[in-house]
Parts: C-alpha cells; sequence; structure tokens
C-alpha cells in the first residue's frame, strides 16, 4: 500500500510539477458525433453497393458543394475574408484538370492533384493584390481575379477557347481502379466512373472538412480568429498577419482547385462560362454558409442539406427559383445572422465539433481526483 | 535606457499630435504620462508600439533602432501594450485571448503557456471569466482583458492606456496593487492614467504631455504641485 502511494505520488510529480490548468474541447455532444460520424461516412462509403446511380450523382454534387462550403467558411468565418472570387480557384483546378489529362496525357486522379498545385500557384500573385484591399474592396478584388483568369483561359485555343471543349472519352476510361470497381459491382464503364467521382467526392468533403476542423482548432486558427476581430490587435500580440493570412488563402485554394477538377471531371464538358461562374461556385456556396451558420463546422453541413431540398423541390421554377433563394438569404441575415446552427446551438447550448478551448482549472480538477493525497 | 524617443513628432493633417518628444525609459522604472484629451498621449503609444509610423525623430528599444519595425516585431522584442479603447478577440474565449499573444507573441508552444495564461487570469481577477466568449465581457472586463492580454505576451517593456477608469474605490487599489506587482517582477512600465491618485501610488516618475509636447517631467509630487501643471490640467488634479 505504502508503495502504490508513493509511486503514485512520485508519478503525479514527474507528470508536470506545476501543471494546475489543462484545456479540453470535448463534450459528451461532440464525443457521440464522433462515435456517430465514423459508421455514417463507413455506410456512406458502402453506398454504391445499393444505390442507383442518380442517387450517387445527387450525393457527388452535395459533397462537392460541402468542400467548396466548408473552404469558404474557412476564409470568411474566422479571418473575415469575405471571397466572391472562389470560382477563380474551381476554374483553375477544372481547366488545369484538362490540360494534365487532355495536353498532358496525365491519369484523371493525379491530375486532380496537380490541378489543387496549380490553383496554389495561382492564389499566390492573386493574394499580394486582393489583401492590399480592405472589406468591400477586398470582395471586388477577388471577383476581378476570377474574371481576369476566365478571359484569359477563353483565349487558350488547345482547351477550347470562348465556347470550351470535351473531355475525350478515352481519358474517363483511362482512370485508375476503373476496372476493378467494374468487376467489384459488375456495373459498365459509365456507372463505374459514377462510382470512382463518388468516392472521390467523398474523400473530397470528409478531408476538407477535417482539415478545416484542424486547422481550426490549432494555432493558426487561434490566430485567424485574432485576425478577423482585430487586425492591429493581432498584429500587436505578435500574429502575422500577412503570413497568416497568405497560409490560409493558398491552402483554401489548392483544395478549391482540386473540388473545382474533380466537378469538371464528372461533368466531363468546361467553357470559361461554366468553369468560372460567380453563381456556380461562390453565390450558392455564400448561401449555404449564411442559411447553415458563418463561423462554425456544422452550419455548412446543415446549408448544404437545406439547399439540395430547395434545389430539388423549386428548381423547376426557373428564375423564380434564385429569387427565392436571394430572399431567403437576406431573409436569414436580418433575422437569424448566425444561421439555422446558430439559432440551434444557442437554444440547446450545444457543439457537435467544438473549436473553442475551455480551461479547466486548478479547483475542479483537483476536488474530485487528489481528495485524500497530501 | 529600455527605451528612448528622439524628437520623436507625428502630425494628422496640420495638427501635430505629438510634438518634438524626447522621452528616456530606465529599464525597471515606473513613469506616469499625464495629460488632457487629445494631447496626443495614445499617439505616442501607437508611434512606439508601431500602428502608427512618425513623421521625425527615433525610437530606441534596448539599444536598438526600431523606428521603422513593423508592430509584430516590436511586440516580440518584448513592447506589450493596453488599447485605451479594448480590442478584444470578441469570437474567441477570455482564456484564447491571452493563448494568442502567449503563444505567437512569445512564441511558444499550447501546451508551455496554459499555465502561465491561467496565473495571469487569477491575478486580473479574469479566472471566472475564462470560458466566456470576450466579445460577452463588458467594459470593465474587457479593460482587465486588455491588461491581462498584454501580460500573456510577457513584455519587458509594458504600456497601459487608461485601465482604471469606471472603477470602484476597492477596485481601483487592486489595481494599483496588480501594477505594483508586475513591476516588482521586473517589467518596466509606462503608464497614461486620468486616475492620478492611482497613477502617482505606482510611479516614480510623471511626464505631462499638451498638445503634443513635453511640458514637465519629475517627481510625481512636484510635478503635480507646479505652476504648469495647475495651468493648463487644472480638472483633474483635484
Ligand atoms: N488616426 C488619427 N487620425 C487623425 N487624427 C488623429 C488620429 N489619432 C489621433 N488623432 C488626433 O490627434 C490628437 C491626439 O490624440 P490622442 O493621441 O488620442 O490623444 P490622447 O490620448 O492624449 O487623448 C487628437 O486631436 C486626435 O483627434
Ligand atoms: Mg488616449
Amino acid at each position: 500500500m505504502s508503495i502504490d502511494g508513493s509511486n503514485s505520488a512520485g508519478l503525479s510529480a514527474a507528470h508536470s510539477p506545476g501543471s494546475r490548468f489543462t484545456v479540453t474541447r470535448a463534450t459528451p455532444a461532440s464525443t457521440i458525433t464522433l462515435l456517430i460520424a465514423v459508421p455514417m461516412i463507413l455506410i456512406l462509403a458502402a453506398l454504391p453497393a445499393f444505390a442507383n446511380r442518380t442517387l450517387l450523382q445527387e450525393l457527388f454534387y452535395v459533397f462537392t458543394m460541402l468542400a467548396l462550403a466548408q473552404l469558404w467558411n474557412l476564409l470568411a468565418g474566422s479571418a473575415g475574408l469575405i471571397s466572391v472570387g472562389q470560382q477563380a480557384f474551381v476554374g483553375t483546378g477544372a481547366y488545369a484538370l484538362f490540360a494534365f489529362t487532355v495536353v498532358g496525357g496525365l491519369d484523371p486522379i493525379l491530375s486532380i492533384m496537380l490541378a489543387g498545385v496549380t490553383a496554389g500557384v495561382v492564389a499566390i500573385p492573386a493574394a499580394l493584390i486582393v489583401f492590399r484591399l480592405r472589406g468591400a474592396y477586398f470582395a471586388i478584388g477577388t471577383w476581378v481575379v476570377a474574371e481576369v483568369c476566365r478571359l484569359i483561359l477563353a483565349q487558350v485555343k488547345q482547351l477550347g477557347g470562348g465556347t470550351g471543349t470535351s473531355l475525350p472519352p478515352d481519358v474517363a476510361s483511362s482512370m485508375i481502379g476503373l476496372d476493378f470497381v467494374r468487376n467489384l459491382f459488375t456495373v459498365r464503364g459509365p456507372a463505374a466512373r459514377d462510382i470512382i467521382s463518388y468516392w472521390l467526392a467523398l474523400v473530397l468533403a470528409v478531408g476538407t472538412f477535417v482539415l478545416v476542423y484542424r486547422l481550426l482548432r490549432s494555432r493558426y486558427g487561434l490566430a485567424l480568429s485574432a485576425i478577423g476581430d482585430s487586425e492591429a490587435a493581432a498584429e500587436s500580440t505578435g500574429v502575422d498577419v500577412f503570413r497568416t493570412k497568405l497560409f490560409i488563402y493558398v491552402v483554401t485554394a489548392i483544395v478549391t482547385g482540386m473540388a473545382g477538377a474533380l466537378i469538371f471531371l464528372q461533368k466531363a464538358r468546361i467553357s470559361p462560362d461554366g468553369a468560372y461562374s460567380l453563381i456556380d461556385w461562390t453565390a450558392y456556396v455564400i448561401f449555404i454558409v449564411v442559411i447553415g451558420g458563418i463561423g462554425t463546422m456544422e452550419g455548412p453541413i446543415i446549408g448544404v442539406a437545406v439547399f439540395y431540398l430547395l434545389q430539388y423541390y423549386l428548381a423547376a421554377l426557373g428564375s423564380w427559383y434564385l429569387i427565392l433563394l436571394g430572399g431567403l438569404a437576406i431573409m436569414l441575415m436580418l433575422f437569424a445572422p448566425s444561421g439555422i446552427w446558430g439559432v440551434l446551438s444557442r437554444r440547446l447550448d450545444i457543439s457537435l465539433f467544438p473549436v473553442r478551448r475551455r480551461l479547466v482549472g486548478p479547483l475542479k480538477h483537483s476536488a474530485g481526483e487528489q481528495n485524500g493525497e497530501s | 535606457m529600455i527605451l528612448t524617443l528622439d524628437n520623436l513628432t507625428r502630425s494628422f493633417g496640420s495638427l501635430k499630435a505629438v510634438d518634438g518628444v524626447e522621452l528616456e525609459v530606465a529599464a525597471g522604472e515606473a513613469l506616469g504620462i499625464i495629460g488632457p484629451n487629445g494631447a496626443g498621449k495614445t499617439t505616442l503609444f501607437n508611434l512606439i508600439t508601431g500602428l502608427l509610423r512618425p513623421d521625425a525623430g527615433a525610437i530606441r528599444f534596448d539599444g536598438r533602432d526600431i523606428t521603422q519595425a513593423p508592430p509584430r516585431a516590436r511586440c516580440i522584442a518584448g513592447i506589450g501594450r493596453s488599447f485605451q479603447i479594448p480590442h478584444p478577440f470578441e469570437n474567441l474565449t477570455v482564456f484564447e485571448n491571452l493563448l494568442v499573444a502567449a503563444i505567437h507573441g512569445r512564441r511558444q508552444r499550447e501546451a508551455q503557456v496554459v499555465d502561465a495564461c491561467g496565473d495571469i487570469l487569477e491575478r486580473t481577477g479574469l479566472i471566472d471569466f475564462a470560458n466566456r466568449r470576450a466579445g460577452t465581457l463588458n467594459l470593465l472586463g474587457r479593460k482587465r482583458l486588455e491588461l491581462a492580454r498584454a501580460l500573456a505576451g510577457s513584455p519587458r517593456l509594458l504600456l497601459l492606456d487608461e485601465i482604471a477608469g469606471g472603477l470602484t474605490e476597492a477596485e481601483c487599489s487592486e489595481l494599483v496593487e496588480l501594477v505594483r506587482a508586475i513591476r516588482q517582477s521586473g517589467i518596466t512600465i509606462v503608464w497614461i492614467e486620468h486616475v492620478v491618485h492611482a497613477l502617482v501610488a505606482v510611479v516614480s516618475r510623471l511626464v505631462v504631455l499638451n498638445f503634443g509636447r513635453k511640458i514637465i517631467e519629475g517627481e510625481p509630487r512636484s510635478v503635480m504641485a507646479s505652476a504648469e501643471v495647475s495651468e493648463i490640467y487644472m480638472g483633474i488634479a483635484a
């Protein structure tokens, strides 16, 4: 007994001599969420075994939009970098995919990676321009960058110029793993392609989510929030404002470019207007984030679900559908600026993916465990 | 000298907000700055921390000329400040506000600074608010957070801009004790304050600014009793 006692005392002393405070983030709700998320992702991964092609195609769209929404939210929700030019990186990634596959003859999946790198490289000079601008001018600057990209790509004859071009069938059929999927599910080529695209979109959505979540919880996330709240105070407390913003902008561009490449690999047809579409790749994305709740991990998930349902039931209304979306977004900004998840999380006092740290003080910490020891 | 200001000058249009200020602060010293509203006190801090660039003159910190250094470099070199109008990181928790300063200003890992931040929260009376969003604090809480966050960067020179306004008598004496303790821990302090009785309880030297110029400096009691101060600065001494 005495050995036990001295042993544990020795351990706790060695553990960390002056450690009085600890930091945690987990809550019961966040632990349960993680426990549910893993089997859910596994079920989604196994879905091609049961689901029909239409469902897979719809989910492909949902996953890619979710990834774009998480990325836009990383810029806008924490650092306050309101970009209306993310189509610059969707389009550049998409065109890079076409260039690497059609002109360069590379494998499509490898080309998606390279498309991300290309978008990241384009983001560096773009950042040097737009970071000189503040507030609304920053937003306008990001849009101008996208327009410049669109106009340049419209001049490239090898990629179809202003009217665009299609992906040759042999590019799609050269995809790694196509034969494997065909045999596994005993399906034809086009269906097998949809399955691979679906898996890639799932990997993209989950990967983006994990990346954004980890970034927000890291020292970069801390710095980003500080920058969003007060650039002067952040700079005065030692935050490298420029490098932090540049880092996050380039990382976002890389993943946005990969999303663009994947989206247009699936579409198999590209044009400057489609690839650099403000409505498709930024306006809808902003709608998703604002509806769901800006600045949270949960918001884009809820937003993309709402967006999908609205589109499913109302897209037939044509331009009235767009007016409806806009109206809904404005109503929400006026009456619930924190979005659906913002309202819910406050009502229920719950956080499924907590980003903020909780300091656990010495009193609560020692009361339970070390009562008898002295 | 830890801080030397040489002929420091800064104008806004035709207004000379800081006008040829010469100042020396010795390491370990506590210096007070008083002066009417608009005298240029906050502008002086903005020049020292680099948020504003001077039109003329030089700033030396710890023997190095930092006149052209960006704010971040000055923070890392050891200059910490509180803002007169609080600039909390509203969407972070109070504890995380300190973490930003400790991790980025002191360039340390998170695990190494948690205890130090917790200690500062206790000393500044913010420990019960540690996990609250900073945006939910009232003005008093925000002012305490300014001081706490500046301390979390473990500065060697601490610039305090009007932190005692609006406090009760008891809170004010607590604050005086805290600033004294900070000084005793070896941190040099320059404190701008309208609450003169709090200021003179801590500082050993007083500088008076008016219209951007240094009017008089010296031992607090004799400065407060001087003809210059009673002339330009009557309201507050009473
Ligand atoms: N950024 C600025 N732009 C223009 N005028 C300023 C600025 N900052 C301060 N001033 C002016 O400079 C003068 C000194 O201001 P300040 O340093 O804030 O005084 P104090 O802190 O002593 O009250 C005031 O007249 C103020 O209006
Ligand atoms: Mg002032």
